[in-house]
């Protein structure tokens, strides 16, 4: 179990080596010359040029990615091009509301998606199985942004039972709290909800079509210890799929947070690239790609846990 | 994905109708198709159909309500919101097929290529495709779109690579699946080339999957596109939805119109995308689903009418002990099941019973309903069957007449079942001790250690050598021979009258065969337990059946002692099963042992041949367990 956590982090540090990289590249190819965005109107070839000297992209590209990858292994990722702050500082700055909203959305998504999964895969083709079904084929195809927009329209605009927009700190008020993040989160999880709903109730259904389901059937055991031996052999693909939905509400959190103006890191990421402040862009990067590696390491270790297979590979 | 939204077992019947007909004889379907297709022409007769020039601005009609002129009002800086919609579509269309094309041209040969080559540029590949889903594709559009001047294509393409990962794995499992198929391996013989091979065989079964994938990949493009527009991003001058709904969402509360058309044009697209692909799955997919509970009722009324109570078979089989004397009796059992063609009786009515301490074999061939007659004993038939019997007698007692509950309470207690394939009859998940213990703790209201101890001496009891660690194991650190030791352990832990083996020794290897049979012959006689043995091998009926009967297409052919129906059988079909069986034997002595000796009176009456062969077993199964 040991080896297998080992083999699964390195790969995980190769992955965010190649992705940071991939990126760096990207980012200066995208941004040639960022120095006219940085400064905007005020961009004369002087200033340009004193600036240019200043981040130092009058160096060879190549140059200044090892310097930065230099720092990354330091854990330093920069400064930013556009306030000279530390760009790991700021970001820290951001992170505890984008992470309040997809900590939230991941878990109704579990919670309520695993609930109704369970509800369907044990009673197939009754009404709840094919709202399930029918929600799933519509729901996840939407994008959360559209779905927050139609929540704001009825929650917040005609019911107002939940604020439109700005967010709470947790220190401030934990219902208000609470509140401001609900539904973003439920924007970001609804897609996310009826997939893992989906996906649990196909797999209970398969497992429960199983050979070793009618032998411990056959030693008399109640209905709740067979649900008990149903789960645990049908929750690998959906936890698989959790952990994909992370990169995804990651991706949608950007948008959903400019609906509800929370100061996550989705609107540091938009102004970021519209100022074509790379190194603050690749900060984000790299912290999102930790994030991913990290959920992907603790989904490894439960699934190793719940299959003892996947612990012998 | 495969979710009929619709029930429609009329189209069943049309299988000869090509995949597009059927899909449109699913309102779902028709519904979706009929939106895309108005969409698209939406799209090219734009410039007819929109009665303004979408960026036309007259400052008279900024914010305006709709009127006739313009029927869905203007916008904020006065431009009319119908025909900057209508030339959305275009957009939207093109930003879609622009992605979708992408990812197809990127995902599928790469697909191709790491399930036909598998090897190393598998792994290459799928480790590319997980790298890709695992970062955030949004902040790579923002990075891709903030500085190259919005170019909507470049984006669209960045949508596309984003989405990739999708086609890779689709067609790589597909192609994993068929790669083996014995039509793929002739052409391979053949001589064709790899190129040739994966053109004309490997890509035909991929195209279902990828039509349906880009469905709904389409859909989700058209979302990232709307998104990226909201935030600005790839819109320009262009008319985009999603440019419209962010303009909407700044003035949401004072214009709410503004918002809804916009979304509502996105979300009816997306919509229809997704329920078209979905729909195309669910008719593609030629699998039978369980019926709903409309369709049974709908059935149970076709059939009543369709099978007039003299057309039933008659009942065949015979009892040779009185109903309170034996162990298991059944009176007229008939067993049916669900398909979608409606109800199919499997078993046609027989009677049979066995005493207590008896040996009784089933035969027959597959297909001849032996193991529907013993599911229906135990009460385990599969969702999809059901049993109606006038009698089934279980320890003297009428078990049809029990409630539920209580029919459910002999499981265990005083019926074990031994299944055939010992390797899917072991819960992967757990260990052997948990699913050894569990039963006699929670139906047999043992405490922790005392089942512990039970478990481990029926492990031990049943011929294995180091009992503790076993316990400790999982299913897939077992052998075959040392699981089916398990699953008998399992099955008489709780000391049940009578044991039911489906074909105990089939899946097992020749040399193990004998020891598992001559187990539960021992065990049988240990516990004086009736054994009923189902198989389709007279050898095994041979070496341990007291009674034997032979089943023929849910019929029972002959009951009769095993000596005398190896002697003289009755019926044509006995003799031909006999000698079928004799011809491929592999243990004509033992058939020959049991034909000169009454079964089962000397049998085990020789103990150290037994345990001899026990060891010897062991000794096997001890190497085969991995660490």
């Amino acid at each position: 179990m040991f080896i297998f956590t080992l083999k699964r982090l390195v790969s995980g540090v190769i992955l965010l080596f190649v992705m940071s990289t991939a990126t760096f590249f990207l980012a200066h190819a995208a941004i040639p010359d960022p120095t006219l965005g940085l400064l905007g109107s005020a961009a004369t070839p002087d200033a340009q040029a004193a600036l240019a000297e200043k981040i130092g992209t009058d160096r060879p590209v190549l140059v200044q990615y090892l310097d930065w990858l230099g720092g990354l292994v330091q854990g330093d990722l920069g400064t930013s091009w556009k306030n000279f702050q530390p760009v790991g500082a700021q970001i820290a700055l951001k992170l505890p509301v984008t992470l309040s909203v997809v900590t939230f959305a991941i878990v109704l998504s579990a919670v309520l998606g695993g609930l109704l999964g369970v509800l369907a895969g044990l009673r197939p083709d009754t009404w709840i199985d094919r709202v399930v079904k029918a929600a799933a084929v519509i729901l996840f195809a939407l994008p959360g942004f559209w779905v927050a927009l139609v929540l704001v329209m009825a929650f917040a605009v005609q019911l107002q039972w939940f604020p439109a927009v700005g967010y709470v700190p947790p220190g401030q008020s934990i219902p208000d709290w609470l509140r401001s993040i609900t539904l973003p989160a439920i924007s970001l999880a609804l897609g996310a909800v009826v997939m893992i709903a989906e996906q649990l109730r196909n797999a209970i259904i398969q497992a429960d079509g199983q050979d070793y389901m009618r032998t411990l059937r056959s030693r008399g055991l109640s209905r709740p210890r067979l649900v008990t031996h149903l789960l645990r052999n049908s929750a690998p693909p959906s936890l698989t799929i959790l952990a994909l939905m992370f990169v995804g509400l990651l991706s949608g959190a950007i948008i959903v947070e400019q609906i509800f103006a929370l100061p996550g890191v989705g609107p540091l990421t938009q102004s970021s690239s519209q100022n074509g402040d790379i190194p603050m862009l690749l900060g984000i990067t790299v912290i999102t790609v930790v994030f991913v590696v990290i959920i992907n390491l603790l989904l490894d270790v439960l699934l190793g846990w719940i299959n003892p297979k996947v612990r012998v590979k | 994905m495969t979710a009929p939204l619709t029930d429609n077992i009329g189209s069943r019947e049309h299988r000869r109708g090509s995949t597009f007909v059927r899909l449109l004889k699913r309102p779902a379907g028709a519904i979706s198709f009929a939106i895309l297709v108005l969409i698209v022409l939406v799209a090219v007769f734009a410039p007819l159909l929109a009665p303004y020039d979408p960026n036309f601005v007259d400052l008279a009609i900024t914010r305006a309500a709709p009127s006739p002129e313009h029927p869905l009002g203007g916008d904020t800086t006065g431009r009319d919101v119908l025909s900057r919609l209508i030339y959305g579509t275009r957009i939207t269309l093109w930003g879609a097929f622009v992605a979708v094309g992408t990812s197809i041209v990127i995902g599928v040969p790469s697909g191709l290529a790491a399930g036909y080559f598998g090897g190393r540029t598998d792994r290459i590949g799928t480790w590319i495709s997980d790298a890709v889903q695992s970062v955030p594709g949004m902040i790579i559009l923002l990075i891709v779109g903030a500085n190259t001047g919005n170019n909507f294509d470049l984006l669209m393409i960045t949508v596309g690579v984003f989405m990739a990962p999708g086609y890779f794995r689709l067609t790589r499992s597909t192609v994993l699946a068929v790669r083996n198929e014995p039509y793929v391996d002739a052409a391979r013989v053949a001589g064709l080339s790899n190129t040739r091979i994966m053109t004309r065989h490997v890509i035909r079964p991929v195209l279902a999957p990828i039509v349906i994938q880009s469905a709904l990949t389409a859909g989700m493009a058209m979302g990232m596109q709307a998104g990226l527009q909201f935030l600005g991003i790839g819109g320009g001058t262009t008319p985009g939805w999603g440019a419209a709904m962010n303009e909407g969402f700044r003035v949401m509360r004072t214009d709410p119109l503004l918002l809804l058309w916009p979304s509502l044009a996105l979300g009816i697209s997306i919509a229809a995308l997704a329920v078209l692909g979905s729909t195309l799955a669910d008719v593609i997919s030629v699998k039978t689903t369980t019926l709903t509970r409309r369709q049974r009722r709908r059935l149970a009324a076709t059939n009543a009418d369709a099978l007039p109570a003299g057309a039933v078979e008659a009942a065949t089989g015979s009892v040779s002990h009185a109903a309170a004397d034996s162990a298991v009796r059944l009176e007229n059992l008939r067993v049916k099941h669900e398909t979608p063609r409606g109800v199919v009786e499997v078993v046609h009515g027989i009677t049979l019973d066995v005493a207590p301490g008896e040996v009784l074999g089933i035969v027959g061939e597959s297909g001849s309903g032996k193991s529907q007659t013993v599911f229906s004993m135990l009460d385990l038939l599969p969702k999809s069957g059901y049993y109606t019997a006038d009698a089934i007698w279980i320890g003297g007692e009428d078990v049809t007449r029990l409630p539920r509950a209580a029919r459910a309470k002999l499981l265990g207690h005083r019926i074990g079942y031994v299944p055939q394939e010992p390797m899917t009859n072991l819960d992967p998940s757990f260990t052997v001790g948990h699913q050894l213990t569990e039963p006699l703790r929670a139906v047999h209201g043992m405490s922790r250690s005392v089942a512990k101890a039970r478990a481990l001496a029926m492990l031990e009891r049943v011929g294995i050598a180091d009992p503790a660690r076993v316990m400790r194991s999982y299913p897939h650190e077992l052998s075959g021979g040392m699981a089916q030791r398990v699953l008998i352990a399992g099955a008489i832990a709780g000391r049940p009258s009578v044991l039911v083996a489906d074909e105990p020794t089939t899946a097992l290897d020749v040399t193990v065969q004998a020891e598992v049979l001559e187990l539960l012959r021992e065990l049988q006689q240990e516990y004086r337990m009736a054994l009923v043995i189902v198989t389709h091998n007279f050898g095994v009926v041979a070496d341990i059946c007291d009674r034997v009967v032979v089943m023929r297409s849910g019929s029972i052919e002959e009951i009769g002692e095993t000596t005398r129906l190896f002697a003289a059988p009755e019926r044509e079909y006995t003799r031909e099963l006999i000698a079928a069986s004799l011809d491929g034997a592999e243990s004509r002595g033992e058939l020959d042992r049991a034909a000169r000796e009454p079964a089962g009176s000397t049998r085990a009456a020789d103990p150290a041949a037994a345990t001899q062969n026990t060891d010897a077993s062991d000794e096997a199964d001890r190497r085969e367990v991995r660490a």
